[in-house]
Protein backbone atom coordinates (compact mmCIF):
# COMPACT_ATOMS: atom_id res chain seq x y z
CA UNK A 1 0.00 0.00 0.00
CA UNK A 2 2.75 2.18 1.03
CA UNK A 3 6.32 2.16 -0.60
CA UNK A 4 8.58 1.69 2.90
CA UNK A 5 10.17 5.09 3.71
CA UNK A 6 12.72 4.36 6.29
CA UNK A 7 14.16 8.13 6.72
CA UNK A 8 10.64 9.92 6.71
CA UNK A 9 10.05 9.73 10.69
CA UNK A 10 11.87 12.08 12.12
CA UNK A 11 15.84 10.62 13.13
CA UNK A 12 16.69 13.62 14.97
CA UNK A 13 14.16 13.21 17.47
CA UNK A 14 15.43 9.88 18.82
CA UNK A 15 17.80 9.61 22.26
CA UNK A 16 19.76 7.12 22.81
CA UNK A 17 16.96 5.57 25.65
CA UNK A 18 14.54 5.88 22.51
CA UNK A 19 16.54 4.70 20.56
CA UNK A 20 17.25 1.56 22.73
CA UNK A 21 13.22 0.49 23.19
CA UNK A 22 12.66 0.76 19.62
CA UNK A 23 15.56 -1.74 18.98
CA UNK A 24 13.80 -3.60 21.87
CA UNK A 25 10.46 -3.45 20.42
CA UNK A 26 11.42 -4.35 16.58
CA UNK A 27 13.33 -7.09 18.26
CA UNK A 28 10.46 -8.63 20.11
CA UNK A 29 8.29 -8.11 17.13
CA UNK A 30 9.51 -8.28 13.40
CA UNK A 31 8.49 -6.61 10.73
CA UNK A 32 5.73 -7.93 8.28
CA UNK A 33 7.18 -8.71 4.71
CA UNK A 34 6.53 -6.46 1.67
CA UNK A 35 5.07 -9.38 -0.18
CA UNK A 36 2.91 -10.88 2.46
CA UNK A 37 -1.00 -12.08 1.03
CA UNK A 38 -3.74 -13.82 2.19
CA UNK A 39 -3.06 -17.33 2.16
CA UNK A 40 -6.80 -17.81 -0.04
CA UNK A 41 -8.94 -16.30 -2.06
CA UNK A 42 -10.72 -13.71 -0.29
CA UNK A 43 -13.62 -12.65 -3.21
CA UNK A 44 -15.63 -15.83 -2.06
CA UNK A 45 -15.87 -14.73 1.96
CA UNK A 46 -16.46 -11.00 0.78
CA UNK A 47 -19.45 -12.35 -0.96
CA UNK A 48 -21.09 -14.46 1.43
CA UNK A 49 -20.28 -11.21 3.54
CA UNK A 50 -21.98 -9.04 1.73
CA UNK A 51 -25.21 -11.53 1.38
CA UNK A 52 -25.76 -11.02 5.00
CA UNK A 53 -28.00 -8.72 6.07
CA UNK A 54 -26.39 -6.29 9.10
CA UNK A 55 -27.80 -6.54 12.51
CA UNK A 56 -30.93 -4.09 11.71
CA UNK A 57 -33.53 -1.99 14.59
CA UNK A 58 -36.94 -2.90 13.35
CA UNK A 59 -38.88 0.62 12.26
CA UNK A 60 -40.94 0.11 15.11
CA UNK A 61 -38.50 0.00 18.00
CA UNK A 62 -37.25 3.14 17.13
CA UNK A 63 -40.98 4.45 17.10
CA UNK A 64 -41.56 3.42 20.16
CA UNK A 65 -38.55 4.86 21.72
CA UNK A 66 -39.12 7.66 20.18
CA UNK A 67 -42.65 7.95 21.10
CA UNK A 68 -40.97 7.63 24.81
CA UNK A 69 -38.91 9.95 24.59
CA UNK A 70 -41.62 12.51 23.65
CA UNK A 71 -43.25 11.45 26.26
CA UNK A 72 -40.57 11.86 28.82
CA UNK A 73 -39.98 15.29 27.20
CA UNK A 74 -43.85 16.71 27.04
CA UNK A 75 -44.64 15.12 30.74
CA UNK A 76 -41.64 14.94 32.88
CA UNK A 77 -43.53 13.75 35.88
CA UNK A 78 -44.21 10.14 33.86
CA UNK A 79 -40.59 9.38 33.97
CA UNK A 80 -40.79 7.49 37.19
CA UNK A 81 -43.81 5.87 35.91
CA UNK A 82 -42.15 4.45 32.85
CA UNK A 83 -39.28 3.83 34.81
CA UNK A 84 -41.64 1.84 36.98
CA UNK A 85 -42.21 -0.17 34.01
CA UNK A 86 -39.68 -0.89 32.79
CA UNK B 1 -3.65 7.25 -13.07
CA UNK B 2 -4.80 5.00 -16.16
CA UNK B 3 -8.15 6.00 -17.63
CA UNK B 4 -9.34 2.59 -17.35
CA UNK B 5 -8.86 2.79 -13.52
CA UNK B 6 -10.49 5.80 -12.67
CA UNK B 7 -13.61 4.05 -15.21
CA UNK B 8 -13.69 1.17 -12.55
CA UNK B 9 -13.42 3.77 -9.37
CA UNK B 10 -16.41 6.13 -11.39
CA UNK B 11 -18.31 2.52 -11.73
CA UNK B 12 -18.05 1.64 -8.08
CA UNK B 13 -18.96 4.79 -6.50
CA UNK B 14 -22.10 4.15 -8.35
CA UNK B 15 -22.38 0.65 -6.26
CA UNK B 16 -21.17 -1.28 -9.85
CA UNK B 17 -20.43 -4.84 -8.24
CA UNK B 18 -18.17 -5.68 -11.32
CA UNK B 19 -15.95 -2.80 -10.42
CA UNK B 20 -16.13 -3.85 -7.20
CA UNK B 21 -14.09 -6.89 -8.01
CA UNK B 22 -11.87 -5.34 -9.90
CA UNK B 23 -11.12 -3.15 -7.17
CA UNK B 24 -10.81 -5.54 -4.29
CA UNK B 25 -8.86 -8.09 -6.63
CA UNK B 26 -6.23 -5.22 -6.98
CA UNK B 27 -6.09 -3.81 -3.54
CA UNK B 28 -6.72 -6.67 -1.34
CA UNK B 29 -3.37 -7.96 -0.78
CA UNK B 30 -2.13 -4.42 -0.10
CA UNK B 31 -4.89 -3.94 2.50
CA UNK B 32 -4.75 -7.45 3.92
CA UNK B 33 -0.76 -6.41 4.28
CA UNK B 34 -1.99 -3.14 5.75
CA UNK B 35 -4.11 -4.65 8.59
CA UNK B 36 -1.21 -7.61 8.69
CA UNK B 37 1.11 -5.02 10.34
CA UNK B 38 -1.60 -3.46 12.79
CA UNK B 39 -3.13 -7.19 14.39
CA UNK B 40 0.02 -9.71 13.64
CA UNK B 41 -1.85 -12.81 12.93
CA UNK B 42 -2.54 -13.97 9.21
CA UNK B 43 -5.82 -15.25 9.84
CA UNK B 44 -7.50 -12.37 11.75
CA UNK B 45 -5.70 -10.30 9.28
CA UNK B 46 -7.69 -12.68 6.48
CA UNK B 47 -11.22 -12.06 8.45
CA UNK B 48 -10.40 -8.26 8.95
CA UNK B 49 -9.52 -7.65 5.49
CA UNK B 50 -13.00 -9.19 4.38
CA UNK B 51 -14.86 -6.89 6.62
CA UNK B 52 -12.88 -3.83 5.51
CA UNK B 53 -14.09 -4.48 2.08
CA UNK B 54 -17.75 -5.04 3.07
CA UNK B 55 -17.64 -1.59 4.72
CA UNK B 56 -16.10 -0.66 1.58
CA UNK B 57 -18.91 -1.42 -0.80
CA UNK B 58 -21.34 -0.06 1.87
CA UNK B 59 -19.41 3.51 2.06
CA UNK B 60 -19.46 3.44 -1.81
CA UNK B 61 -21.10 6.47 -2.13
CA UNK B 62 -19.11 8.36 0.01
CA UNK B 63 -16.39 7.60 -1.90
CA UNK B 64 -13.95 10.57 -3.43
CA UNK B 65 -12.17 9.46 -6.40
CA UNK B 66 -9.74 12.75 -6.23
CA UNK B 67 -8.55 11.73 -2.79
CA UNK B 68 -7.38 8.17 -3.94
CA UNK B 69 -9.11 4.95 -3.45
CA UNK B 70 -5.49 3.44 -1.29
CA UNK B 71 -6.00 6.13 1.19
CA UNK B 72 -9.35 5.62 2.10
CA UNK B 73 -8.97 2.27 2.47
CA UNK B 74 -6.53 2.27 4.89
CA UNK B 75 -7.94 4.64 6.71
CA UNK B 76 -11.12 1.99 6.74
CA UNK B 77 -9.03 -0.75 7.61
CA UNK B 78 -7.70 0.86 10.23
CA UNK B 79 -10.38 1.32 12.11
CA UNK B 80 -11.48 -2.01 11.46
CA UNK B 81 -8.41 -3.31 13.08
CA UNK B 82 -8.39 -0.94 15.88
CA UNK B 83 -12.29 -2.04 16.60
CA UNK B 84 -11.19 -5.33 16.35
CA UNK B 85 -8.11 -5.10 19.13
CA UNK B 86 -11.02 -3.17 21.32
CA UNK B 87 -12.92 -6.28 21.61
CA UNK B 88 -9.97 -8.03 22.30
CA UNK B 89 -8.47 -9.17 25.80
CA UNK B 90 -4.42 -8.40 25.79
CA UNK B 91 -3.33 -11.57 27.50
CA UNK B 92 -5.02 -13.60 24.26
CA UNK B 93 -3.16 -12.06 22.34
CA UNK B 94 0.10 -13.85 22.71
CA UNK B 95 -0.46 -17.53 22.26
CA UNK B 96 2.20 -19.74 23.42
CA UNK B 97 2.73 -20.45 19.34
CA UNK B 98 4.05 -16.93 19.03
CA UNK B 99 6.04 -17.14 21.89
CA UNK B 100 7.84 -20.13 20.89
CA UNK B 101 8.39 -18.49 18.03
CA UNK B 102 9.21 -15.10 19.55
CA UNK B 103 12.03 -17.14 21.29
CA UNK B 104 13.63 -18.92 18.45
CA UNK B 105 13.52 -16.01 15.87
CA UNK B 106 16.74 -14.51 15.78
CA UNK B 107 16.87 -10.72 15.66
CA UNK B 108 20.06 -9.99 14.67
CA UNK B 109 20.89 -8.46 17.88
CA UNK B 110 22.25 -11.15 20.40
CA UNK B 111 22.15 -8.58 23.25
CA UNK B 112 18.48 -8.81 23.26
CA UNK B 113 17.89 -12.07 24.72
CA UNK B 114 14.51 -14.29 23.78
CA UNK B 115 13.07 -13.51 27.66
CA UNK B 116 12.75 -9.71 26.87
CA UNK B 117 11.05 -10.42 23.12
CA UNK B 118 8.49 -12.43 25.01
CA UNK B 119 8.28 -9.82 27.79
CA UNK B 120 8.22 -6.71 25.18
CA UNK B 121 5.54 -8.28 23.02
CA UNK B 122 3.36 -9.56 26.27
CA UNK B 123 3.85 -6.28 27.71
CA UNK B 124 3.35 -4.16 23.82
CA UNK B 125 -0.47 -6.19 24.07
CA UNK B 126 -1.37 -4.42 26.85
CA UNK B 127 -1.33 -0.80 25.69
CA UNK B 128 -4.17 1.04 24.89
CA UNK B 129 -4.89 0.09 20.98
CA UNK B 130 -4.97 3.72 19.66
CA UNK B 131 -1.05 3.68 21.10
CA UNK B 132 -0.50 0.65 20.26
CA UNK B 133 -1.40 0.93 16.69
CA UNK B 134 0.52 4.20 16.05
CA UNK B 135 4.01 2.56 17.20
CA UNK B 136 3.83 -0.50 15.31
CA UNK B 137 3.14 1.17 12.40
CA UNK B 138 5.65 3.78 13.04
CA UNK B 139 8.65 1.76 14.75
CA UNK B 140 8.19 -1.69 13.66
CA UNK B 141 6.60 -1.39 10.12
CA UNK B 142 8.92 1.80 9.61
CA UNK B 143 5.58 3.49 7.72
CA UNK B 144 6.19 7.52 7.11
CA UNK B 145 3.97 9.44 10.11
CA UNK B 146 2.03 11.28 7.29
CA UNK B 147 0.34 8.11 6.30
CA UNK B 148 -0.17 6.50 9.54
CA UNK B 149 -1.74 10.14 10.56
CA UNK B 150 -3.90 9.20 7.77
CA UNK B 151 -5.05 6.28 8.47
CA UNK B 152 -5.89 7.15 11.83
CA UNK B 153 -7.58 10.79 11.06
CA UNK B 154 -5.37 12.34 13.24
CA UNK B 155 -2.24 14.88 13.18
CA UNK B 156 1.70 13.95 12.48
CA UNK B 157 1.98 15.47 15.51
CA UNK B 158 -0.83 13.31 17.77
CA UNK B 159 0.90 10.24 15.86
CA UNK B 160 4.11 11.60 17.18
CA UNK B 161 2.90 12.02 20.44
CA UNK B 162 1.03 8.27 20.63
CA UNK B 163 4.57 7.29 19.83
CA UNK B 164 6.12 8.39 22.37
CA UNK B 165 3.56 7.75 25.64
CA UNK B 166 3.54 4.07 24.06
CA UNK B 167 7.40 3.50 24.06
CA UNK B 168 7.48 5.65 27.60
CA UNK B 169 4.42 2.91 29.15
CA UNK B 170 6.20 0.20 27.19
CA UNK B 171 9.65 0.68 29.05
CA UNK B 172 7.49 1.66 32.29
CA UNK B 173 5.80 -1.75 32.12
CA UNK B 174 9.04 -3.79 31.10
CA UNK B 175 10.98 -1.79 34.28
CA UNK B 176 8.14 -3.57 36.28
CA UNK B 177 9.21 -6.73 35.31
CA UNK B 178 13.05 -5.70 36.20
CA UNK B 179 13.54 -5.91 32.81
CA UNK B 180 15.65 -2.52 31.67
CA UNK B 181 15.86 -1.91 28.31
Amino acid sequence: MTKMNHNSNHESERTPETERINEVLKAAMPRIADDAGPARDLWPDVLRRLDREPVRVPWFDWALAGGLVALAAAFPAAIPVLLYYL
Amino acid sequence: MPESSKNVLDRFRQGDADAFEVIFREHQCTVFRWILRIVRDTGTAEDLTVETFWKIYRAHARFDSARGFEPWARRIATHVALDWMRARKPEREITPEMESMLAAVNTGDPGIQAEIRVKTAQAFTRLPPKLRVAAVLAVVEEQPHKVIAESLGITVTAVKLRVFRALRLLRKDLEQQGIRP
